[in-house]
């Protein structure tokens, strides 16, 4: 496949937090290569994934985990159940490897979660690092840079 | 005035030898009480020394939901200083760590003091001559906590003038520190990593209560833990296990398991299970440390040093530890229903770098606010101080393998399921909390 065009890109972004919205987490876990990281740093531009400490930083196993988890009644913490909800802004692309066929996009954000009576925002800025796996737009990693990602958090549930 | 305040017999009442009441969780009075005469009175963790290597150095914490500084004096010493400007009361510095120079000076009035609390002085000196400022406390500078003490590097401190020595208070549950300092080839620890901060909205005791829970891993955790073992049953032997799956697995494992643990408590609250081994057992091992570790200290030490694997280590009330994976949780009550976890981790000197990649991925997984364990520990808690509201039966039970001649026991050892921990807990509890003054 040649070169994906910018509005393909920025509609898999969109696409991918749709996927997490509707709570269609099997459809969403395809969405990353086999070697991918999700992260979710704990310190303002933190550079280091294993030698500091994050508030998520996941293997696809990890995230396997997590998906199978939601589908098992036993997830006590699911009773009631929490609600994601991404709003996007459009996503630029930060960077782009053509050779390499990577792309770096970059999509402030604004995220509710919600559960039962409670509902917590945040802020914040999501960097994928996109490439191409057998012709499609795969994720190799979602960084998502809390604007409080130093705070006392109560639970937070669902995928940002 | 107050109905517990005022009635020491009440207080203690809330205690029971198997059973506590519903109040020591959800009142407010009983946790304004317990910040003034269990928190204020016993030593609460403060910090490791690691954070503040040079003179300057400072970090803030709460004890007993009070602002302190620790910080490194020009001298090289240690001080624990409240965090409250000697003039109008302003807290004087509110970054979580940093570096003061040789003086703090409040962002009020410019008020400055040495890095010991003494007052240097103040802009205008002259407005209070002739004043009484002089013999007041604003003339003392920063007030220093009633006592310090340090132990492998973790710093305590004590705000009430009276109150148990460190050694009488903790005793022999201090060996826990020393193997988690004793696992560095270099007998040192240091604080790495960063935190995470876990908001719960729970009593703290519901926290310090379950590290030492044998009877819930396998039920609140099987969706998680649960999940982790199924993913990987089935995968070849041949295949490497990964980290991941070493560290949740455990958590499902059988109620004989966690028996034959053991459970030992100690005077004054402290206690820890993992007597005979823990969840932490079973990990691989890393490339090159055993070799150090015997290098450092003879094999024999250096086995009897790393065949201790103790579960969770409470020290009642602030700190709890993981000596056999260089963690800690500390506590922070903020009010009967909330409370703030800090969740530390510590590089062993000496010692290869994924020994902290490992407690990283632990602390990850478990004590993070997006941790599934996690999520699913603080709802219980959680379901708890919704469910104490009930009236019909004022009474937590603590009943499981009580016996009444554990009763004043300074040191004992038991099976792993007993509640045992609880009810130690309960009673230094209710000892601190019926002495009025």
């Amino acid at each position: 496949m040649s070169a994906p065009t910018r509005d393909e890109i920025v509609d898999f972004v969109y696409r991918e937090a749709r996927l997490l919205d509707e709570k269609r987490f099997d459809e969403w876990y395809e969405l990353f290569t086999d070697d991918a990281y999700y992260w979710i740093p704990s310190a303002p531009g933190q550079a280091d994934g294993l030698n500091h400490v994050s508030l998520m930083y996941e293997d696809k196993l990890l995230l396997k985990l997590r998906v199978e988890r939601l589908k098992n009644p036993k997830s006590y913490s699911q009773h009631p159940e929490s609600r994601p909800h991404h709003v996007l802004q459009r996503p630029e692309i930060e960077s782009e490897d053509a050779a390499a066929r990577r792309w770096v996009t970059r999509t402030p954000f604004v995220y509710l979660e919600t559960r039962g009576d409670d509902q917590q925002v945040y802020g914040g800025v999501a960097l994928h690092t996109l490439v191409l796996v057998d012709g499609r737009l795969r994720i190799r990693q979602k960084r998502i840079d809390l604007v409080n990602c130093d705070a006392a958090l109560p639970s937070v549930q669902m995928f940002l | 005035m107050g109905k517990y305040r005022d009635d020491p017999g009440l207080v203690a009442g809330l205690v029971q030898d198997d059973q506590v009441h519903r109040d020591v969780y959800i009142d407010q009075e009983v946790f304004d009480l317990e910040m003034e005469r269990l928190w204020s009175r016993t030593w609460i963790y403060v910090g490791h020394a690691s954070q503040v290597p040079r003179p300057g150095d400072y970090i803030t914490a709460d004890i007993a939901t009070q602002p302190v500084i620790m910080v490194r004096h020009t001298d090289g010493s240690l001080k624990v200083l409240m965090n409250r400007c000697a003039h109008k009361g302003t807290r004087v510095v509110t970054d979580a760590a940093g570096n003061v120079g040789r003086a703090f000076r409040c962002p009020y009035h410019s008020w400055t003091y040495r890095t010991d609390g003494t007052l240097i002085g103040m802009p205008l000196p002259r407005g209070y001559d002739g004043t009484r400022m002089k013999e007041c406390s604003a003339a003392k500078g920063l007030a220093p906590v009633a006592a310090t003490a340090e132990h492998r590097g973790f710093v305590f401190a004590r705000l009430s003038a009276s109150g148990p020595s460190f050694t009488d208070y903790f005793g022999e549950s201090l060996s826990s520190i020393d193997n988690m300092a004793d696992r560095s080839p270099e007998g040192e620890l240091e604080l790495a990593g960063g935190c995470l901060r876990y908001l719960h909205n729970c009593n703290w005791k519901m926290f310090i209560e379950n590290l030492n829970d044998t009877m819930h891993p396998m039920v609140v955790h099987e969706s998680s833990a649960g999940t982790a073992k199924k993913l990987w049953e089935g995968k070849p032997a041949t295949e490497p296990k990964p980290m991941a799956v070493e560290q949740f697995v455990p958590f499902v494992s059988d109620y004989k398991f966690f028996d034959d643990m053991g459970v030992r408590v100690f005077a004054n609250g402290h206690g820890y299970t993992g007597v005979n081994f823990s969840i932490h057992s079973s990990y691989s091992a890393i490339p090159g440390y055993e070799e150090m570790m015997v290098q450092a200290y003879g094999a024999e030490r250096a086995r009897e040093i790393l065949s201790i694997s103790r579960h969770n280590t409470v020290y009642y009330p602030s700190l709890t530890i993981k000596g056999a994976i260089q963690s800690t949780r500390v506590a922070r009550p903020l009010g009967p229903d909330r409370t703030l976890i800090e969740s530390w981790t510590f590089r062993l000197k000496g010692a290869p770098p994924e020994l902290l990649q490992r407690t990283l991925m632990y602390t990850r997984l478990i004590n993070s606010p997006m941790s599934v364990v996690g999520h699913d520990d603080l709802y219980s808690y959680r379901c708890i101080q919704e469910g104490l509201r009930c009236t019909g039966n004022d009474w937590v039970s603590l009943h499981r393998d009580f016996r009444p001649d554990e009763i004043g026991a300074a040191d004992l050892t038991t099976n792993g399921t007993s509640e045992i921990s609880m009810r130690n807990q309960f009673r230094a509890w209710a000892r601190y909390m019926a002495a009025a003054t």
